[in-house]
């Protein structure tokens, strides 16, 4: 028993051990994939914003019927003409075309959720500032050197990267007076969903809001199927562990009472 | 004579029907004392049905081309009717099917399942082992994302590291200059039919060798030598395994069936451990991820590999060392010289020796799933030292180890 317990603590202790080192601190996206009102939303930035560079050649229109979204919607509102509602959402630009106007083709956006996680995506969308040296004018502080330009800015505004270096709280170390430069974006125009408020600090609550709800959209788009998988999987649990398994271990219990 | 009876009959006199279900399980007599430990084989075989029933679906919707088949696999888990949960089912299958083997050879480990006459057995097993490393290999490369692609790249470079025949071996294997469409093909071929036909096969053999030899206990006391109830016939300590071991076996399956559910339904990625995140963007020749890391099951070895220094110019010590840390524990019954087989009866050396292997062992899991630092690859050579000491200088220990009196009944 003693080994049993020692082998679980040091398997316990894997997941600790193996936290990935991040350079940027990552916001955490409130993701909820049942809030259907925020996926519409989602929905519909998504189409309007993503899709002319980027695909989603796994997501069907007509799945969109799954958070709520009518055929007749999905037509009139979210579809390039021409194209059919059973069809995926292929990308109206071509992969060549892209590469020599951004650099490198933007990437299907079907699973992006899942490779990238949630925390990435939404962090990344609010994080682009100016930078005149890149030839988009945008830079990001997730992603240096992003071949792709602020497609929200006009919801955004602009940003500027701001670097001040200041004293270490707590004054001087072995080294002589401590430094601590520190990377801040600041908004110094406001967009449509953002302002600046009288003391200079930016209020960007309803943007926030804006690409968390694109965000939910895009990790319900990773596996549209989540929301099933959940409740069948109540379900299931219900079954095996208040029906199965008291059962299967009372006639157990009655085999076994006559080994001695 | 009532009806089913006299089909059975009928079969008996043209099959040994009978003859095989009471050999094999029916009739077959086990120890009363079976632990927590002793669910692993049937689970495992548990696993093996769940891998094969679900794979044949899978394989029904899946395209092995190098251009499809990353957006046949989402096909699968968007368009295809429960095709989410068979393919949940199938890649938290395959890290299960590691689980609970790993955990069934652990007992072997710890009751000396492996010694005599049980050596055959064991081998068997150790082949079913291998053959359950190509096989997780090979499925690996099938959804063709980023690891999948790189992965391979780099496992089938170990081959091109053997002296001479190497550069062509490793192309004879990937069919091409680089992992590609016919790498691909290659891989589903043998991954849905090869691989698994011997597996079948070894799982036969397996049971076939246990059911003839009897199976140990956590005593690790030999039933068979004990003298037979007047009533029963039966060793002492002997049951039949129907119904007992029937019914316990499936209470069993249920509790594994609510862990494994637990990881379908509420964490199919396993926070990257089952399915990596970067298996999420599709295979990319052109663009080499920063880390590749295998699945967590192959990290032991891999970090073996890793911790092999070359020499001489060449990388192939490392492949010739994670290729005898498979092989090596084959070699068990031979190199445990112990007079008792369960660590119940074992002295204090011996469960010093075991308990520092199994730090290690997990110690290189964890290693070999991080990028390589200097700390971290002398530590892998640390562990790695011991994961072979272990193994080499158990003819020695096992025989110095003060034994404690092995009783003549099961302890329960």
């Amino acid at each position: 028993m003693k080994m049993i317990s020692k082998f679980l603590l040091a398997l316990a202790m894997v997941p600790l051990l193996a936290v990935a080192n991040e350079d940027v601190k990552l916001d955490p996206a409130p993701v909820n994939t049942r809030d259907l009102a925020s996926l519409q939303s989602g929905a519909k930035l998504f189409t309007n914003y993503c899709l002319s560079c980027h695909g989603a050649q796994a997501m069907r229109y007509n799945r969109l019927m799954d958070i709520g979204i009518s055929e007749g919607q999905i037509k009139e509102n979210l579809m390039f003409a021409g194209d059919k509602v059973g069809e995926t959402m292929k990308v109206a630009m071509q992969a060549k075309d892209a590469k020599v106007w951004l650099g490198a083709a933007p990437p299907d956006l079907s699973v992006i959720a899942r490779s990238r996680g949630a925390d990435w995506l939404y962090t990344y969308m609010r994080s682009f500032y100016r930078d005149p040296s890149r030839p988009t004018g945008w830079n990001n502080t997730v992603f240096d050197k992003v071949g792709m330009p602020h497609v929200l800015w006009n919801l955004q505004g602009d940003q500027e990267l701001k670097v001040t270096s200041h004293p270490a709280e707590g004054g001087k170390d072995a080294h002589g007076p401590a430094t601590h430069a520190e990377k801040s974006l600041v908004l110094i125009k406001a967009g449509e969903l953002t302002r600046i408020k009288e003391d200079g600090k930016a209020h960007t609550v309803e943007y926030d809001a804006k690409v968390a709800d694109l965000v939910n959209f895009l990790v319900w788009m990773g596996e549209p199927a989540q929301n099933t998988r959940e409740t069948v999987g109540y379900w299931v649990m219900l079954y095996l562990c208040f029906l199965l398994l008291p059962m299967v271990w009372l006639v157990k219990r009655e085999y076994w009472k006559d080994v001695h | 004579m009532n009806k089913v009876q006299q089909i059975v009959d009928w079969v008996d006199a043209r099959f040994p029907a009978t003859q095989l279900w009471e050999s094999q399980w029916g009739k077959y007599v086990a120890p009363k004392n079976f632990n927590f430990w002793y669910y692993f084989g049937s689970l495992a075989m548990l696993v093996l049905v769940i891998q094969i029933v679900t794979g044949i679906f899978l394989t029904m919707n899946y395209k092995p081309d190098a251009n499809l088949a990353f957006y046949s696999v989402e096909y699968i888990m968007r368009d295809v009717t429960g095709g989410w949960l068979i393919r949940y089912m199938h890649s938290t299958g395959a890290s299960m099917f590691f689980v609970v083997v790993y955990l069934h050879m652990f007992r072997g480990l710890i009751y000396g399942s492996y010694q005599k006459p049980r050596e055959l057995l064991w081998i068997f097993g150790m082949l079913i082992f291998l053959c359950l490393m190509a096989e997780a290999f090979l499925g690996y490369l099938l959804p063709w994302g980023q690891m999948s692609f790189w992965g391979a790249q780099v496992i089938v470079n170990l081959f091109s590291s053997i002296p001479v025949i190497g550069p062509d071996l490793s192309v004879w294997i990937r069919g091409d200059f680089v992992v590609s469409d016919a790498t691909l093909n290659r891989f589903f071929a043998l991954h849905v039919i090869a691989v698994p036909l011997v597996l079948l096969l070894l799982v036969a053999l397996h049971l076939i060798a246990l059911h003839e030899v009897g199976s140990n206990n956590p005593d690790g006391i030999e039933i068979k030598k004990q003298p037979k109830d007047e009533k029963t016939g039966l060793p002492l300590d002997g049951i039949y395994s129907h119904p007992y071991y029937s019914i316990k076996d499936i209470f069993g399956v249920v509790v594994f069936l609510i862990v494994f559910s637990a990881v379908v339904f509420f964490a199919p990625e396993m926070k990257g451990y089952f399915l990596e995140y970067n298996n999420f963007i599709p295979a990319d020749p052109l663009k080499t991820p920063p880390h590749i890391a295998p699945v967590w099951y192959f990290t032991p070895f891999y970090a073996i590999l890793r911790a092999v220094p070359s020499l001489f110019g060449t990388q192939v010590w490392g492949v010739l060392a994670m290729g005898a840390a498979v092989m090596i524990i084959a070699l068990l019954p031979w190199l445990d010289r112990s007079p008792v087989k369960s660590i119940r009866y074992r002295g204090t050396l011996y469960k010093s020796i075991l308990a520092v292997f199994i730090v290690a062992f997990i110690g290189l899991g964890i290693l070999g799933a991080l990028p390589a630092t200097p700390v971290r690859t002398t530590l892998s050579q640390i562990f790695s030292v011991i994961y072979f000491g272990f193994f080499l200088a158990m003819p020695w220990y096992t025989k110095m180890d003060k034994t404690k009196p092995v009783p003549s009944r099961v302890t329960g």
